[in-house]
């Protein structure tokens, strides 16, 4: 890899950039209600939608850091390809459509559809904004570490590049503009990986086994690198981390939002099916980048190039493709970076606009005009903040943001979702208490984990011993999550059957006056 | 909800379909099927880490050099796309019954 930027390289830049604009541009033009800002006016259709999911969660750290952790750590790396995968069917199967059913723009609408209280809406709104500063700050420290690795330019720079492209589609483009970045990106994303594997398996001559066999001695690890157990050897820890892979995706808040850009639950699903089979696709092929780079780049120049592995799949189009391919598929890792964190600021201005502002201090009493403003003032204020967050961040190690996000998605949004569809007894102090708990326990968790402390000094960024082993707190803070709505809505009397039979009706028919009004 | 909250002149009078039979039944169907799949597939998930944390059986080679954690890994796979398809075959009858519950909802009550 060389420091300066081919003609190749600055050609696809500037081909996404400009791809981007044409698009923020066009959507501009369809976003003038609050509808259209928050949902893209809930008009896209399933294959859409289902595009833009894959989207959203194929991020730099599914695209970059599970080649990577599969190149450096064979099997173990793999483990987040299945648990990213699985977690769909709990999105499909407890979550997706009775949340279209009752939801309008934010989690916190779907709860108090239920509980019409301010403070269960604050709640909501907290730990979604909770939720998309982590895995906002994570997406931001990745993105500037790789452009600055790319383009040879100074980290704070890379940040502020990427914090002015996220806020110009959001704030012009609404979610019609971030949708389509999502759709295009996805495209792109699984071109490349395409084209990376099938290169990868005509050097193995197209057999599995082959590969496999080669891959047993391209390491210094031996057979051990085709077999569970490089990486993660604490079995507790493991299951931990596996949980809160599968119950996070459920509780993330830009995710949770897609399902409010469709028109009906039966979109959704379909949405959802389309979704799975992309990522499906893209995970299956997370085996071909990792064991390609392993044998084609070698462990030495990946951890010389990023020591989390990060640069694996990139160098590895590099040296089966040459300089085109290699420029393609690190501005495909930009375009994927720009499209994540536009949907993770407005699902975060969603909660601090349309939650905060409009529901709670305005208490709805907000004109059309009045929630654009304040929707557009939102997105400014989340992009700021988290752009702040991330150049003072730059330290910090992106998996664990990512995975600590996906444990408080987990453990505070999960419970209470599952609660509300499907428990009666469930009530506002529930609600809270729920919510709380499995943000609080979360974030405590990890503050006392092995990920903050270390007893030899520069490991970790205070000097001493974790109070608990475990790296990812899930298997602890989520059944806490469980736990707190349990005891919260048993301590208070309330209980009011009739709304959770409306909820319940709502939920299964996915009834409205629409319905039954011609 | 917007638009939904009746301001029309038209309620849902909610208590009525949740009394309804077909709905109950309804309610009661997808709830077993929902909740019996999601502990199946999340049994199935969480064994993988319980095998390759605690026992060896899956660090065994399965055909050549590929090890049966590779072909549970697969497994994974296959079933998520299989029960992805089961969903949306079993929300088509669901839709159907939910249907029927508005339409009986309307002859019915619906009047009031």
């Amino acid at each position: 890899m060389n420091n300066g930027m081919s003609f190749t390289a600055i050609f696809f830049f500037v081909a996404i950039v400009g791809l981007t604009l044409v698009i923020t541009w066009w959507a501009s033009k369809r976003t003038s209600s609050a509808s259209d800002f928050y949902t893209a006016g809930g008009g896209l259709t399933g294959w859409q939608n289902g595009l833009a999911i894959a989207g959203d969660y194929l991020s730099a750290a599914s695209f970059l850091g599970i080649a990577g952790a599969v190149a450096l750590f064979g099997f173990d790396g793999f483990f987040f390809s299945i648990g990213y995968l699985v977690a769909y069917l709990v999105v499909l199967y407890i979550v997706a459509e009775p949340l279209r059913n009752l939801g309008k723009f934010t989690l916190a609408d779907m709860i108090t559809a239920r509980f019409d209280s301010s403070k269960v809406r604050g709640t909501a709104a907290l730990s979604t904004i909770t939720i998309v500063l982590f895995y906002m700050i994570a997406q931001l420290v990745g993105a500037g570490a790789l452009i600055q690795l790319l383009l040879g330019i100074d980290y704070w720079v890379a940040v502020l590049i990427v914090g002015f492209m996220m806020t110009t589609y959001v704030l012009f483009g609404g979610m019609t503009a971030t949708s389509w970045v999502q759709i295009i990106k996805a495209c792109l994303l699984m071109i490349g990986t395409v084209i990376i594997s099938f290169l990868v398996l005509k050097e193995f001559g197209f057999s599995i086994a082959t590969m496999f066999k080669e891959m047993e001695t391209a390491t210094d690890s031996g057979a051990a690198y085709l077999n569970p157990g490089l990486k993660y050897s604490n079995g507790v820890d493991t299951i931990s981390m596996l949980i809160a892979l599968v119950l996070g995706t459920a509780g993330l808040p830009h995710i949770l939002m897609r399902f409010f850009t469709v028109k009906d639950a039966k979109t959704a699903r379909s949405s959802v099916i389309w979704a799975t089979w992309i990522v499906g696709i893209f995970y299956i092929l997370t085996i071909f980048l990792g064991f390609g780079a392993a044998k084609f780049v070698g462990k030495e120049d990946i951890i010389a190039a990023n020591a989390a592995g990060n640069m694996a799949a990139p160098l590895l189009a590099e040296a089966l493709g040459g300089d085109i391919l290699f420029s393609f598929v690190c501005a495909v890792a930009f375009a994927t970076i720009l499209a994540v964190v536009a949907g993770l600021v407005l699902s975060g201005a969603s909660a601090l606009s349309h939650d905060i502002y409009g529901q709670i201090i305005k208490k709805g009493k907000i004109t059309e005009k009045e929630q654009v403003l304040a929707a557009r003032i939102g997105s400014i204020t989340i992009a700021v903040i988290s752009i702040l967050l991330a150049l003072g961040a730059q330290t910090l190690n992106v998996a664990f943001l990512v995975s600590l996000a996906f444990c408080i998605a987990g453990s505070a949004n999960l419970p209470v979702i599952i609660y509300t569809i499907y428990w009666k007894r469930f009530n506002t102090a529930g609600a809270i208490t729920a919510m709380l708990t499995g943000l609080i326990s979360a974030l405590v968790l990890v503050a006392v984990s092995p990920n903050l402390w270390n007893p030899v000094e520069g490991k970790a960024i205070f000097v001493g011993d974790p109070l608990i082993m475990l790296t990812n707190p899930a298997i602890i803070s989520v059944p806490l999550g469980f736990l707190g709505g349990f005891i919260g809505t048993l301590l208070s009397k309330e209980s009011d059957a009739k709304k959770y039979r409306e909820v319940d009706v709502k939920a299964n028919t996915g009834i409205s006056v629409q319905d039954v009004s011609h | 909800m917007g638009k939904n909250q009746g301001n029309k002149g038209i309620m849902i009078d909610y208590d009525a379909i949740a009394n309804q039979e077909s709905f109950k039944a309804l309610v009661r169907k997808k709830k077993s099927f929902l909740w019996s799949m999601t502990v199946f597939f999340l049994a199935a998930y969480m064994l993988l880490p319980i095998l390759t944390s605690f026992t060896k059986v899956l660090h065994q080679k399965a055909f050549g050099e590929i090890t049966w954690v590779w072909v549970y890994s697969a497994g994974l796979f296959i079933m998520t796309w299989c029960l992805c398809h089961l969903y949306v075959a079993k929300a088509n009858s669901f839709d159907k019954e939910a249907k029927a519950i508005i339409a009986e909802y309307e002859n019915g009550g619906g009047s009031r």
